[in-house]
This record gives structure tokens, C-alpha cells and sequence, in this order.
């Protein structure tokens, strides 16, 4: 047996990889452990958030399906940040877990040249430092020219609650139980990670009448360029916000030496991250908060679970319960399933190339959490970018590598392959110093054109931007000559007032243009200022982007750098001047330093 | 580039200890068969050795010789520092046997740059090493070792740190917006912050652009109708400083003519031939000069006779100087007074040097000299460091105007990230281009 292409794994990573390869013309082979579990969500029952809901629109932008998924799919949905300024605006929804994994294999399904097959990977099959096939534990051999591994928490996963630790990984699955140590063989250098997950409550075990109800957005969202919207919007499913209490940390603090974190049960716990604490990590390090916040999230139509985003954990059961009877409305509250702590295997994303090809082995390819990321829209970001270089490599072109003002997959990606991590990444506005530039609103603009000539983005779509493009030019001749005599200013000027909106003189326009074409406009204009400050900003990046940096290149003999720049530089090779100006340890006088070196020895 | 350099970092005056420095992997190789006493590779590292320079069995002089071995030395590379008290002969003649055993002579502030690129020092202190080495006057070493002290870097990593804890909180505000237990900032908030921040920028801004012309010499001309006694104040002035007027010839476009040095502060004088001729100023250079003088310069002392009414000339000159920093000095206070003008002014006698010393006391007043030299007093005297105050400032007003006109928090942020760039630049925090491009023509790099 042999494909152009092996997708080890089928989560968000793993579908995107898929999709994009099968779609521009790869023979694909999906593999994946259970195929009910294809796009499963194993935590939070929501695609998007900040920064993450940006990269969604991206991921659609590029020719990808987690936009559309989620917006067949979706109970609920609002922007984000609604009432700051449009680079940090970002779509939320809660998806129906059921539907939403329903819907993505429906289209894997009747997606051309894709084949799903269920089966664990053992180990690749490499010849000279190139991959040529993966064998299975059940012993199949199936020969490749290029693989993707898109294995999520399931590497050497290990479950944690309380004093127990058990190896499976999520919801009582299956893990790989070799792949890692073999790719460890063939010398990559892994990480250990942990992440947890809360506890799901049965929905009419909850007193909702005590809890402050959280609606969507009152109008139509979609996350897909498509604009289609599915669902209606006057009759979304509300999530409920309840708090903790002081009862509630002193059950925590009574029960910390339990915790399978605090505990003390284990010499080498993997790292979890900062951003997604557990509720007793909250407690301890913010021993003057009175609360934590909470959120009761639906998980789906299909089923009674209710997620309480929040109050993650890895205590016993019989804590659990205590903590969780403790909070307003969950008094007499059955847990259905028992937050854990899970930990599992995944690479040093330093060893990876921009490309998301390892530099260990080529045609080899990783994206998703074994990169050491966090999230569904993280994984399903670096899987399109997979799929799409997988393909591009087999076609001898060049990769697609998006730039940090180019996207935020783009910063996602340059921030793993030349920062590296220690604890499961996960995207934040603050991490994009570019985001005036990287909006929900123009993810198209920004990055259709690329995907259309990959041959990703359908025709009909590529209309769609052209179109887009000729209505905002047109609105953009026409408000000149918009006129306020009394004012001395036109339309053009004048929108640059806060209280101006472009809808209120939609009608002074010589036809009808659509929404979307009209909002660019307006925010052109009324950010104008900022817009010329961030691409003055980002130019000097792109200008030290074109500094190439020779792949040849000898550290060891460019003298006077600081050893630890040496060693960094060494380990991680960046492509260009920009890339190693962005590395922790290398310091301006050691950029000054290659800058130097590269005049001298390559002319550049 | 670790080629070995070597540079007389002293002064080179007769009867002076000289220091004779030398840098670089080949160092110690170099100098060891030239050392008499000792076998400098087995010396311990931070010695002092006493014992004579010989070369070809000729003892050249006595020296004391410290060893300082990689890294902690001032390059990081061996350093070997010869201290000889001989004369310039013997100076020039050890030079001359280092050159010719494998020394290379040292470009101007080649030690500093190695210190730089080599990773000892970082920018702010190569910077000060730099106008340490470039410094003239005693006003300007303390300048220098203001800088040097860190001092600078505390400063800016001071603003630095409360600009970022305002962008931290906005951050948070963002990528968490459904958590309503966490502090939002407000409008007010930044504008309150921003304001302070702005107004302590300012203060520094000031103070550094004055301390870079008492640094560099305040451009100076002093005015007055003929014998109304220009040249007696300009000697009076030297009389007491016991200091040389040098004459700087070539340049037909450099107005400056001559360099005096007043209470440690250097006095660049435009035109002191219209002074030093006492001929009728204004009637010689015309009134177009006259005023291009006046703009010209930083510092004008306008004379005054007492003894005389005051006259069309002197009219004419108070009114065209009176938005710049300038002293109006009553000469002839010794004779009758018959100048009815008092304000601000400064009664003199050149003659008899009376109010000399008020002069002089105006001159530091008015360039805040005290304040700068204050050693709690933070200032920049670079040029590249001004100018990128300068913009933090620019930015943090731009911050400030967009709370004024209600803009967006994150929009406003923008503004508050590039100033907190801008003075990340100053220290070095940041990787620019124009950082390394400025750097590199300061140290001659990059052939």
C-alpha cells in the first residue's frame, strides 16, 4: 500500500492536513486511533475566543473547514471585545460536540482522494534521514512519500486524578504506546506536557435560576467567509456563570496534598500551562481572591453534560464532589465525568523549520499539540500549513510560510520554531505585536490571494475577494466626493471622527454595497493613523526578513558571539536576520555581530 | 578581528606615567619575550609585576605590567597594560617594538568596540565609554560617569516598566474579556499615567539637549555697539580662567572661531573678530549678518555701556534677542550711570573685573548647570539617545491625544508599545537597524 500522503491523527490538526492535502490533488491516508473520535473536542465545548476566533476566520481565509464546521455546528456565538477597537474584535461560539465531529467526517467522507482508516502507529519507516512509510501496532506497513503527525495528547498519554495515575489518554481512549520512544530513536528531543480538563455536570441537576444567564450576540455571525449562517440567532443555547467561594477554596486548600499536582505523587510532572490553571493552582496563587470566575457551558443538544470552564482540576472524586456541591446553583449538582489531569509526549518545537517539516527528517511533517501547542484553533492553524507544505514539498515549490503581520498562524508558527516552549502554548493578542494589521475582518484580504494560487481556495471564492476588493475601491472614490460644505470636509475626512458611521450615508452611495465592503472602509478610515504606524513597524521586520541567512552557515566560526547565542543560533538556524532577532538569549550586539559576518563572508 | 591591538591610553606629555594597553588572543605572546623578570603565560591572572621592557638585550625602561587574562578584562580578551614613567621617546619606542612584533595600532575606540561586540558592556555604556574617551572638559568626564554608572539604564528601565504594566493590564483586558473580576483600564487611568510619564520625560529632554551644548561648547557671540567694551569682557572672562583662545582656521562655513573655557564650561565664540577689532559691529556685518548671527547662537551676552544712554543699536539688539537665552550685561558700571535700562541685567566693570563672576554664575543658571551636573540628575548627552527620548515623547503625547479624543484602549496601546520600543532602544533592549547601522559608523565597522 502506498499514498502521497500518511495523517497520523484525525483532530483539528489532523482533518485540516487531510483536507488540505487530498484537496490540492495529494492521494491521502488518514489514520486515526477510533474513527467516532475524528474532530473530537475532549475539553471546551467552544471554537474561537480571543485571538483564537481570528485564527478560525484565517483557517477558512486559507481554503480550511474549521470555520464552516463550526458554523454548522454552533449553540452559540458573540464577538469579543465588541466595544474596543476592531484589531482585537473576536468571534466565540459554543459548538455541539456531537454535530460538530458529525460534520467534519460527514466532509472527510466526500472529500476526493482522502481515505480514513483506523489503526495506532508504532513506528516511521526512514531512509536516509527521509520518510518513506509508518508500520502499525497491529503490523501493516504503508509506504508514503511524505507523512504528517498530527498525534494530539495521545503519545504515552497518562490520566491523573488524584493519587491514580493510569495510562490511556482522553476519555478512557487508547494511547500510542510507541510511537514516541521511536521517534526519541530517531533523535528527537521530546517534551512532556500536562493539561486538564474540568468536571461536567448533569444539566438538570443545576439550579439555572440562581445563575446569571450569558447570552450570544444579537445578529447574525459566521466565522466562514461563506457567510452562511445555520443556526438562528433569536433562539441561541445560553451558558450561566456561576463563582467560587470561601467554602470553596478552604475545601481546596484542606485537600491541596491530594491533588495529583500538589500532591507530590510523582518525582516528573509534566508542565502545564500558565494561562489555563487549575482551580487549586488559582487558589494557591491568588490566595487574595475572594472568587474565581466560572462558566457552565453547554456541551451538546445530544446529551446532558454541562462543562464548568474554570474549575479544572486533579483532585479525587470525593473532593471533587465536595468542591463542586460548594458553589451557588451546583448545591445538589451529579457529576457526570470527573475533571482529570492528563500528560503526554510531545517534540521540542525547535527542531521543526517554518515549514512545519522536522529538520531531522525530511518530508516529514508536524502540527498540533505534539508541536506543544494548546487548543483546537491552534492545532487546526499549524494542520492546514502542514497539509498545504506536504504538498507543495512532494511538488518541488516552495513552502508557504506566513509571516507574523502576515497572520496569526504566523506568529504561532515563528513563535514555536524559534522560541520554542516549555509548557503547551497557546495564542494571545498580546503575542501578535502586528494585530492592527491581523483583523477577523480582513483575514481574506490578507490570505485568500495565497491560497487561490496554491490552488486551495475554490474559484467561486476568489470571486467572492475580487468582488470585495472593487466595492471597496468604489466606496473608497465615492466618499471623496461626499461633501459637508458647513463642515469643509468630505466623507473621506469625516469618517475619521469616532461617532461617524459609513452606515448612516450608505444611501448617499451610488448603489447598494455589501456590509463587509463597507466596514473595511470605515475602518480604514478611522484608524488610519494606527494602520500607517503598525506598517511602518512591521515593514522594518520584512525588511530584516529579506536578510537570508545562508543554511550553510558555520557558527562556530563567526567569531566574538556570545556562547549562548552560539548555541541557540546552532540549535535553531533561523532562516533570516528577523527570525534571529526574536531568540531568547541573542542579543543585539550578537545580531550586530552576524550581521557582520554575513557582509564579509556571503556579500549580503 | 581578535587581532591583536595596542594603543597608548594615556596622554602622551613629557614626564606624565604613560599607560600602554594592548588587546587580543596574541597579547601575552607578544609581550612575554619582552619582559625581562618574568614568564608572563605562567603569571596569575590581575597581577602586577614589576620589571623592565628589553629588547635585543637593551634594557628600554622600567615598567610595572598588569596581566589580566579572558574573560573579565575591559575587552574580554588578555589585556596586558604596561605602565612606564619614561619619557615620550621611551614611549614611542615600545610602541614601535610591539608594532613590530605583531601589534596592530588601535583605531580610535577600538577597545570599547570590542568591550561592545565581545558582550561586556552593553549599549548605553559603550555610548558613554565612547564620550568618556571623547570628553574635554572636567564637566563632560562627569557627564560621562554619570552615564557609565548605569544610571541611564535604570532610568529608562524605570519608565520602561510602568509603561509595560500599563500594557500588561490592557493585554489581559483583551485576551480575557469575559473574566469581569480583572481590573479594566480605564481611559482616566492612562491618562493619568501617561500625563506624569510625560511630563518626566520632558524634564529630561530639557536637561539633556542643554547638557549636549555645554557639552559640545555653548555657540556664543557677544554683541554690543563699538567700544561699548566686548573685548575687555571677553578678556576679563580669560583673565580669570587663565585659558587659551585658540583659533580654529580653515573652514569658511564654520562661524566658530575660537573656544574659551568659563567656570569648566567651553564657550564656542561666533565672530569674536567683530569682537576683537572693536570696530562698529552691526554697521561692519550688516544687519542681515547680524541676525544670522543671532540665530546661530545658543548663548548671547549683550552689552551694555552705562555710561551712555541707551542708544538705536542697542534697541535694536535687545529686541531681536530677546526670545533667546542671553545675558544683558551694564559695562562701564565704574563710570556715571547714565543708562536708564534695568531690566534683567548684570552690572559690570571689565575694566575692574567687578560682576565677572555674575556672568559667569548667569551663564551656569541659565543652562541649568548645577541640575546637570547634581549627581542624582539623569541626562543623555548623545545625540542618538536624544533623539529617540524624543520620539518615546512623541508617542506618549500621540498616547495621550488619542485619550483625549476617546479613542479605542487598544488603539491607544499602539502608541504606549512604541514608546516603550523607543526607549528599549536607547538601552539596547531591541534589535533595530538603525541601531546597528548607527553603531557601526561609530565604530568604524563593516568594511
Amino acid at each position: 500500500m502506498k499514498y502521497d500522503v500518511i495523517v497520523v491523527g484525525a483532530g483539528h490538526a489532523g482533518c485540516e492536513a487531510a483536507l488540505a492535502s487530498a484537496r490540492l490533488g495529494k492521494e491521502t491516508l488518514l489514520i486515526t486511533i477510533n474513527i467516532n473520535n475524528v474532530a473530537d473536542m475532549p475539553c471546551n465545548p467552544s471554537i474561537g475566543g480571543s485571538a483564537k476566533g481570528i485564527v478560525v476566520r484565517e483557517i477558512d481565509a486559507l481554503g480550511g473547514e474549521m470555520g464552516r464546521n463550526a458554523d454548522k455546528t454552533l449553540l452559540q456565538i458573540k464577538m469579543l471585545n465588541s466595544s474596543k477597537g476592531p484589531a482585537v474584535r473576536s468571534l466565540r461560539s459554543q459548538a455541539d460536540k456531537v454535530t460538530y465531529k458529525k460534520e467534519m467526517l460527514n466532509t472527510l467522507k466526500h472529500t476526493k482522494n482522502l481515505t480514513i482508516m483506523e489503526s495506532i502507529v508504532k513506528d516511521l519507516i526512514v531512509e536516509n534521514k527521509k520518510i518513506k512509510g509508518i508500520t502499525t501496532e497491529d503490523d501493516k506497513t504503508i509506504y508514503c512519500d511524505a507523512c504528517i503527525l498530527t498525534t494530539g495528547t495521545y503519545l504515552k498519554a497518562d490520566i491523573l486524578v488524584g493519587d491514580k495515575r493510569t495510562p490511556e489518554g482522553p476519555h478512557g481512549e487508547k494511547r500510542a504506546n510507541f510511537l514516541s520512544d521511536n521517534l526519541a530513536k530517531l533523535g528527537f528531543k521530546l517534551l512532556r506536557l500536562k493539561t486538564g480538563t474540568p468536571p461536567r455536570i448533569e444539566r438538570s441537576s443545576i439550579d439555572f435560576s440562581k445563575l446569571k444567564k450569558e447570552d450570544g450576540d444579537n445578529e447574525e455571525l459566521t466565522f466562514s467567509f461563506d457567510n452562511i449562517a445555520y443556526y438562528d440567532y433569536k433562539n441561541q443555547v445560553p451558558c450561566y456563570l456561576t463563582y467560587t467561594n470561601e467554602n470553596t477554596h478552604k475545601i481546596i486548600m484542606d485537600n491541596l496534598n491530594k491533588s495529583a499536582m500538589y500532591g507530590g505523587f510523582y518525582e516528573h510532572l509534566g508542565t502545564g500551562p500558565r494561562y489555563c490553571p487549575s482551580i487549586e493552582d488559582k487558589v494557591v496563587r491568588f490566595k487574595d481572591k475572594k472568587r474565581h470566575q466560572l462558566f457552565l457551558e453547554p456541551e451538546s443538544m445530544y446529551y446532558d453534560d454541562i462543562y464548568l470552564q474554570g474549575f479544572s482540576t486533579s483532585m479525587p472524586h470525593d473532593v471533587q464532589e465536595d468542591m463542586v456541591h460548594s458553589l451557588m446553583g451546583l448545591e445538589n449538582a451529579k457529576i457526570l465525568r470527573y475533571a482529570y489531569a492528563i500528560e503526554y509526549d510531545a517534540i521540542d518545537p525547535l527542531q521543526l523549520k517554518p515549514s512545519l517539516e522536522t529538520k531531522i527528517i525530511e518530508n516529514l511533517f508536524t502540527a498540533g499539540q505534539i508541536n506543544g501547542t494548546s487548543g483546537y484553533e491552534e492545532a487546526a492553524g499549524q494542520g492546514i500549513i502542514a497539509g498545504i507544505n506536504a504538498s507543495l514539498k512532494l511538488d518541488n515549490k516552495e513552502p508557504l510560510i506566513l509571516s507574523r503581520s502576515d497572520a496569526y498562524i504566523g506568529v504561532l508558527i515563528d513563535d514555536l520554531v524559534t522560541k520554542g516552549t516549555i509548557e503547551p502554548y497557546r495564542l494571545l493578542t498580546s503575542r501578535a505585536e502586528f494585530r492592527l494589521l491581523l483583523r477577523s475582518d480582513n483575514a481574506d484580504l490578507r490570505l485568500s490571494k495565497k491560497a487561490y494560487e496554491i490552488g486551495l481556495l475554490p474559484k467561486e471564492r476568489y470571486d467572492k475577494l475580487q468582488l470585495k476588493i472593487k466595492e471597496i475601491n468604489e466606496i473608497e472614490n465615492q466618499i471623496k466626493k461626499i461633501t459637508f460644505p458647513q463642515e469643509k470636509s468630505n466623507l473621506s475626512e469625516y469618517l475619521k471622527r469616532p461617532e461617524v458611521k459609513i452606515m448612516d450615508y450608505k444611501d448617499k452611495l451610488e448603489k447598494e454595497y455589501s456590509k463587509e465592503a463597507l466596514e473595511q472602509v470605515e475602518i480604514n478610515h478611522k484608524y488610519e493613523g494606527y494602520i500607517i504606524k503598525a506598517k511602518k513597524e512591521a515593514e522594518k521586520m520584512i525588511r530584516l526578513g529579506k536578510k537570508q541567512i545562508p543554511e550553510d552557515i558555520n557558527y562556530s566560526k563567526v567569531e566574538n558571539l556570545a556562547t549562548e547565542a552560539r548555541q541557540k543560533l546552532e540549535k535553531i538556524r533561523p532562516r533570516t536576520i528577523d527570525q534571529a532577532t526574536r531568540i531568547s538569549g541573542v542579543n543585539p550586539s550578537d545580531i550586530a555581530i552576524l550581521m557582520v559576518y554575513l557582509k564579509r563572508f556571503y556579500n549580503e | 578581528m581578535n587581532d591583536t591591538i595596542v594603543a597608548i591610553s594615556t596622554a602622551l606629555l613629557e614626564g606624565a606615567i604613560s599607560i600602554i594597553r594592548i588587546s587580543g588572543d596574541d597579547a601575552i605572546n607578544i609581550v612575554n619575550p619582552l619582559f625581562k623578570e618574568k614568564d608572563l603565560t605562567k603569571v596569575r591572572s590581575h597581577t602586577i609585576n614589576y620589571g623592565h621592557i628589553a629588547y635585543k638585550d637593551e634594557v628600554i625602561d622600567e615598567v610595572l605590567l598588569s596581566i589580566m587574562k579572558a574573560p573579565k578584562t575591559y575587552t574580554k580578551e588578555d589585556v596586558i597594560e604596561i605602565n612606564t614613567h619614561g619619557s615620550v621617546a621611551v614611549v614611542n619606542k615600545i610602541m614601535e617594538i610591539l608594532l613590530t612584533k605583531g601589534c596592530r595600532l588601535a583605531e580610535p575606540g577600538e577597545f570599547t568596540k570590542r568591550a561592545f561586540l565581545n558582550g561586556r558592556i552593553d549599549l548605553t555604556e559603550a555610548e558613554g565609554v565612547m564620550d568618556l574617551i571623547k570628553s574635554e572638559t572636567e564637566f563632560n568626564r562627569k557627564l560621562a560617569i554619570n552615564e557609565l554608572s548605569g544610571k541611564v539604564s535604570t532610568l529608562i528601565t524605570d519608565l520602561r516598566d510602568r509603561i509595560i504594566a500599563l500594557i500588561s493590564n490592557i493585554e489581559v483586558n483583551i485576551d480575557y474579556p469575559e473574566y469581569e473580576d480583572i481590573e479594566q483600564v480605564t481611559i482616566d487611568k492612562i491618562k493619568k499615567e501617561v500625563s506624569k510619564m510625560k511630563q518626566e520625560l520632558s524634564k529630561i529632554i530639557k536637561l539633556s539637549e542643554d547638557g549636549k551644548i555645554i557639552k559640545e561648547g555653548i555657540k556664543t557671540v557677544i554683541l554690543g555697539k563699538p567700544n561699548v567694551g566686548k573685548s575687555s569682557l571677553l578678556n576679563a572672562l580669560l583673565e580669570e580662567e587663565k585659558a587659551i583662545v585658540t583659533d580654529i582656521k580653515g573652514t569658511t562655513r564654520d562661524i566658530v572661531e575660537g573656544s574659551i573655557i568659563v567656570g569648566g564650561i567651553k564657550l564656542n565664540l561666533i565672530d569674536t573678530a567683530g569682537v576683537r577689532k572693536s570696530k562698529d559691529v552691526i554697521e561692519k556685518i550688516g544687519i542681515e549678518k547680524s541676525i544670522n548671527l543671532i540665530n546661530e547662537a545658543e548663548l548671547i551676552l549683550l552689552v551694555l555701556d552705562a555710561s551712555d544712554e541707551l542708544s538705536e543699536e542697542d534697541k535694536f539688539l535687545l529686541d531681536k534677542t530677546k526670545n533667546k537665552k542671553r545675558i544683558v550685561i551694564m559695562n562701564k558700571t565704574d563710570l556715571e550711570n547714565k543708562n536708564k535700562y534695568s531690566y534683567d541685567v548684570i552690572k559690570i566693570s571689565a575694566k575692574t573685573a567687578v560682576g565677572v563672576d555674575d556672568v559667569k554664575e548667569k551663564i551656569k543658571e541659565i543652562f541649568n548647570v548645577k541640575e546637570i551636573l547634581n549627581a542624582n540628575a539623569t541626562i543623555f548627552t548623545n545625540t542618538r539617545q536624544i533623539a529617540l527620548l524624543k520620539s518615546a515623547f512623541e508617542s506618549l503625547n500621540d498616547a495621550l491625544t488619542g485619550t483625549l479624543e476617546n479613542k479605542e484602549i487598544d488603539m491607544i496601546e499602539i502608541d504606549l508599545k512604541l514608546a516603550w520600543e523607543r526607549l528599549g532602544d536607547i538601552i539596547g533592549a531591541n534589535y533595530t537597524e538603525e541601531l546597528v547601522d548607527n553603531l557601526f559608523s561609530r565604530f568604524c565597522l563593516g568594511k
